[in-house]
């Protein structure tokens, strides 16, 4: 019998295969928790951590990608521009599953720009964002995704409407856009096993409160101000390909969708009857009429099985790019030609 | 006596016009004689309706550098005419569309001026209004030739070279160049025009016409480039633009397939941080800029030195600072692009003064970046980028493209263990590993943070340092690799003169015209930073060193002196930085004014 923790899964690694290193966050810090369901949801999904590539910008979470799969590459880049270091990561390995973990003033501050237009072009990868809607590192400024009102450490109100991740990410194209909450096992592991799988950019953004600067009465963003605030859209399940093994399998009436490597998501509805996962409209009114109630609104709000990552549309080979050299160079023939142009 | 092959033509439009066919008719015309030309666009940040200027230089002793006077000018633009006749020397010979009216005020005596009516002389060639604005161009084509006694069949062919198979555009532009030639072959056959060409006197075998964008497209689809990330931005578009289309044409397979990336990024920030994301997980990746891009890609470049990630950088030098005028030339982005970033940085540099420099420093530019893992940045300018020169055909690269100290899982596996950045083989550069390598150890976590020799964050004092002193041992090592200097040495002359980039055009005719006067001088272009140690030695040979460049803070010199401060105080400057490509007499009347200074002084 093998010891707990060393269980293998469907590739014969155990949990520990997926492991990082140490944390150096906050004791109690969300975004930790972030970093165990990571942890757990690529050793359930059963990816070989070499397959896999983590990309981060700067700030508390993008310090994050060293704390798991510490088999896997990782880059922790520079502030705001993890989104085009990923596109050119994902275009120069496209074999790669790439996993990026930025923050709210990472993605919707100074990275806002190239945010908006590495969902357009759909580069495949899951993109984490661990949102708290505070600096952290620099103690305690509102971010651009803190809501209006919302009371700093400081005692100070936040002047400025707060920019919806989520509604963004649907109207800049994104083919999968989710949030979620870092407490909550339940709905994030069956996320991120379906984003693993996604074939597109696969936007989680995770509600992760600040124990240090966010986590006072007058804050929106505390624990209990975003556990009373919570609303899921639907209940979630995930199972592996291969296995009956019912992982939080839902209750009631639900849709099962089988995926390509035979894996199955389960989507059982909780809010709105008219709410179409399908749908980018339908999703987008989700959000809005959340907003009005003044929910954290979490759960899939929108995918689209058919996307087709940037490496397709750029009809790049099965080759990566970055094994290709000499073989790339046009022969004599062809510079005859083109010089004969100049003469 | 009539000067053969020895002139230069401005040719004067508004922006949008349609002449841009008919000066490279020109143009291309003489070089298929054999005669040494060059032609430079002066063009404004405009889509229309702005004066543009043409120049072509024909030189049988091969100087093709910019003059700041014209033998010859046509004018056709009626905004900029009166002042435009200030372009001509004495003794010069203007044609000017009849249609123009001069204040009597402008007009000069020591010219000719001639009348043409282009309208009337493509009357008869279109019904179309539109049409015969455009084939006006086409008819100064015509009287130049006649006059210039230019030969009926390579005119053709330049014809046909310029509108490919369009058979109908290529037949009326004929007529209208006809209407044009027969006009002044009627009107002006008997005057004694004092300037004219002939076919064969000399050679362009084996030569070709190109502006250096061109080639530097064609040198990354043959030096392996395999993304490219990009944003807009003049002069460097056609750089990329180039690229695109020769990869287009020959790096496609018949399913499709492409063997390259092409990102146009949302801004330079972005196209930067493509590039060093695709040269960390292994390809051979390039952007293209200018100044104001340079500057927004500052923190990635500091990146890429620090987590010593290979990137290329194109940067086609204009004119700043700030916006600066974005259409005009200059090398002022020599310092910036060395130090760019902040922290203790330094970059390698090719400085290509050709268009086939450009061509081949391509390949040497990916080579560099993936053998020092580092970013390369690559200094032209748009007067080698945009304008047109004559140089040898490129030799076909048969060199294996570098792909640098990488480890793969049967290296590692050997290896035992993999440190990032250990300096293993005393040269400052250490191994690296791309990810998807199957192999326990193969991982590492890059980060522009502090680190240690085992790619972890630290903070450690001695650590930083020593990681700091690596870099510079690198730097040392770069010294060996990159492209040295070309020379041109008079035996017995102590007096240098140094440059980089195009500059050779117009400090080649400097020197002749200054050995004419009884001043030899030695010559060294600089092709790259870090200075080699070839740089040191001329200066050793040298008592006296003119360095010229186009920039008002003599950035090369600023580099002598804190790279070599042994030598600066026996340099000099010589500056020119107006926005034109640097020209002859610039540099000799400066050398001439600092000689004088000296000898007063002796």
């Amino acid at each position: 019998m093998e010891l707990k923790g060393q269980e293998k899964n469907r590739i014969g690694f155990t949990k520990a295969d997926y492991a990082g290193a140490k944390s150096t966050l906050c004791m109690g810090c969300g975004h930790d928790t972030i970093t165990s369901h990571i942890t757990t949801a690529f050793y359930q999904a059963g990816i070989n951590p070499y397959d896999v590539t983590k990309l981060s910008g700067i700030g508390c979470s993008s310090k994050t990608p060293a704390y798991f799969l510490s088999k896997s590459h990782g880059f922790n880049s520079i502030h705001g521009r993890m989104a085009p270091i990923a596109t050119g990561v994902h275009l120069a390995n496209s074999k790669q599953i790439l996993i990026g973990v930025s923050g709210d003033g990472d993605t919707a501050s100074i990275g806002l720009g190239s945010f908006a237009h590495m969902l357009r072009r759909n580069v495949r990868m899951i993109y984490v964002v661990e949102n708290n809607g505070v600096y952290g590192l620099t103690k305690g400024q509102f971010s651009a995704t803190a809501d209006r009102g919302s009371i700093s450490k400081a005692g100070v109100a936040n002047p400025y409407d707060s920019i919806d991740l989520c509604a963004l990410a649907l109207e800049m194209g994104c083919t999968f856009v989710a949030r979620s909450f870092s407490g909550d096992a339940k709905q994030l592991l069956p996320l991120l096993n379906l984003a693993i799988r996604h074939n597109g950019t696969a936007f989680i953004d995770i509600i992760s409160p600040c124990i240090a600067y966010a986590n006072h009465e007058g804050s929106t963003r505390s624990f209990d101000a975003v556990r009373a605030a919570n609303v899921a859209l639907q209940e979630l399940g995930f199972i592996q390909p291969m296995t009956e093994i019912k992982i939080d399998y839902p209750e009631g009436e639900a849709k099962t969708v089988e995926l390509h490597d035979g894996s199955r998501v389960i989507l059982r509805k909780l809010q709105s009857e008219h709410h179409d996962v399908t749908k980018r409209d339908s999703a987008m009114l989700a959000l809005t009429e959340a907003r009005a109630r003044r929910e954290f609104l979490t759960g899939l709000f929108y995918w689209d099985q058919n996307s087709v990552p940037l490496s397709e549309s750029l009809k790049l080979p099965a080759t990566p790019l970055r094994d290709l050299d000499n073989q790339t160079r046009p022969g004599v023939e062809a510079l005859d030609e083109i010089l004969a142009r100049f003469e | 006596m009539a000067q053969v092959n020895k002139f230069s033509i401005t040719i004067a439009t508004a922006n949008g016009s349609g002449s841009q066919s008919a000066n490279l008719i020109l143009a291309r015309t003489l070089f298929r004689m054999g005669v040494p030309v060059g032609a430079k666009n002066l063009f404004p940040s405009n889509i229309a309706g702005l004066p543009t200027w043409f120049s072509i230089r024909a030189n049988e002793e091969g100087f093709t550098a910019r003059q700041r006077l014209s033998d010859i000018a046509v004018l056709m633009n009626p905004a900029t005419a009166a002042e435009d006749l200030n372009l001509v020397r004495p003794g010069g010979y203007v044609f000017l569309n009849s249609e123009i009216k001069i204040p009597e005020s402008k007009l000069r005596t020591d010219i000719q001026v001639i009348p043409v009516p282009f309208r009337e002389i493509v009357q008869p060639v279109s019904d179309s209004i539109k049409l015969r604005k455009l084939l006006a161009n086409i008819a100064y084509v015509g009287v130049l030739a006649e006059l210039l006694k230019m030969p009926e069949e390579i005119l053709a062919d330049a014809v046909k070279h310029q509108f490919g198979d369009k058979v109908n555009v290529i037949d009326s532009n004929m007529k209208a160049l006809l209407a044009g030639r027969a006009w002044a072959r009627e009107k002006h056959g008997q005057i004694l025009f004092p300037f004219r060409t002939r076919a064969n006197a000399c050679s362009n075998e084996g030569k070709i016409m190109i502006d250096g964008n061109t080639a530097a497209g064609m040198g990354l689809v043959f030096g392996g480039c395999t993304f490219m990330a990009w944003y807009p931005i003049t002069p460097s578009s056609s750089l990329v633009e180039s690229f695109i289309g020769f990869a287009e044409e020959f790096r496609v397979k018949e399913n499709g397939e492409r063997d390259f990336a092409v990102v146009q990024a949302e801004d330079e920030l972005a196209s930067i941080a493509m590039v060093v994301g695709a040269g960390w997980a292994g390809a051979r990746a390039a952007t293209a800029t200018s100044g104001p891009g340079l500057s927004l890609m500052a923190e990635a470049a500091g990146l890429s030195y620090y987590a010593e990630i290979p990137a290329v950088i194109w940067n086609v030098q204009r004119v700043g600072p700030s916006t600066g005028l974005p259409t005009r030339t200059m090398q002022g982005d020599l310092t910036s692009a060395y130090y760019l970033s902040h922290g203790d940085t330094k970059h390698v540099v090719l400085l290509p003064g050709t268009p086939g420099e450009c061509f081949y420093y391509a390949q040497v530019a990916f080579d560099l970046a993936e053998i020092l893992q580092t970013l390369v940045i690559v200094l032209t300018d748009l007067d080698i980028g945009m304008n047109l020169h004559v140089g040898p055909r490129f030799n076909y690269p048969h060199d294996e493209m570098s792909r640098g100290k990488v480890l793969n899982a049967e290296e590692l596996e050997k290896a035992g263990l993999f440190q990032r950045y250990k300096d293993v083989d005393n040269d400052g550069i250490p191994y690296r590993t791309l990810t998807g390598t199957p192999h326990p150890v193969a991982a590492y976590f890059t980060r522009g943070t502090g680190h240690d020799e085992n790619g972890l964050y630290s903070e450690n004092p001695e650590v930083y340092k020593n990681n700091m002193m690596r870099l510079s041992k690198k730097f040392e090592t770069a010294k060996t690799m990159v492209p040295k200097p070309e020379f041109d040495a008079r035996s017995n002359s102590r007096i240098g003169i140094v440059m980089f980039g195009g500059s050779h055009e117009a400090v080649g005719e400097a020197r002749f015209m200054l050995q004419k006067i009884g001043i030899e001088t030695n010559c060294m272009r600089i092709r790259a930073l870090p200075f080699t140690s070839e740089v040191e030695e001329f200066f050793d040979r040298n008592d006296c060193v003119y360095v010229v460049e186009q920039n008002r803070d003599a950035q090369l010199l600023t580099l002598i002196r804190s790279e070599m401060p042994q030598y600066w105080q026996k340099c000099h400057s010589v500056l020119q930085f107006d926005g034109l490509p640097l020209d002859a007499e610039t540099v000799v009347e400066q050398i001439l004014k600092v000689d004088k200074d000296l000898r007063k002084h002796c």
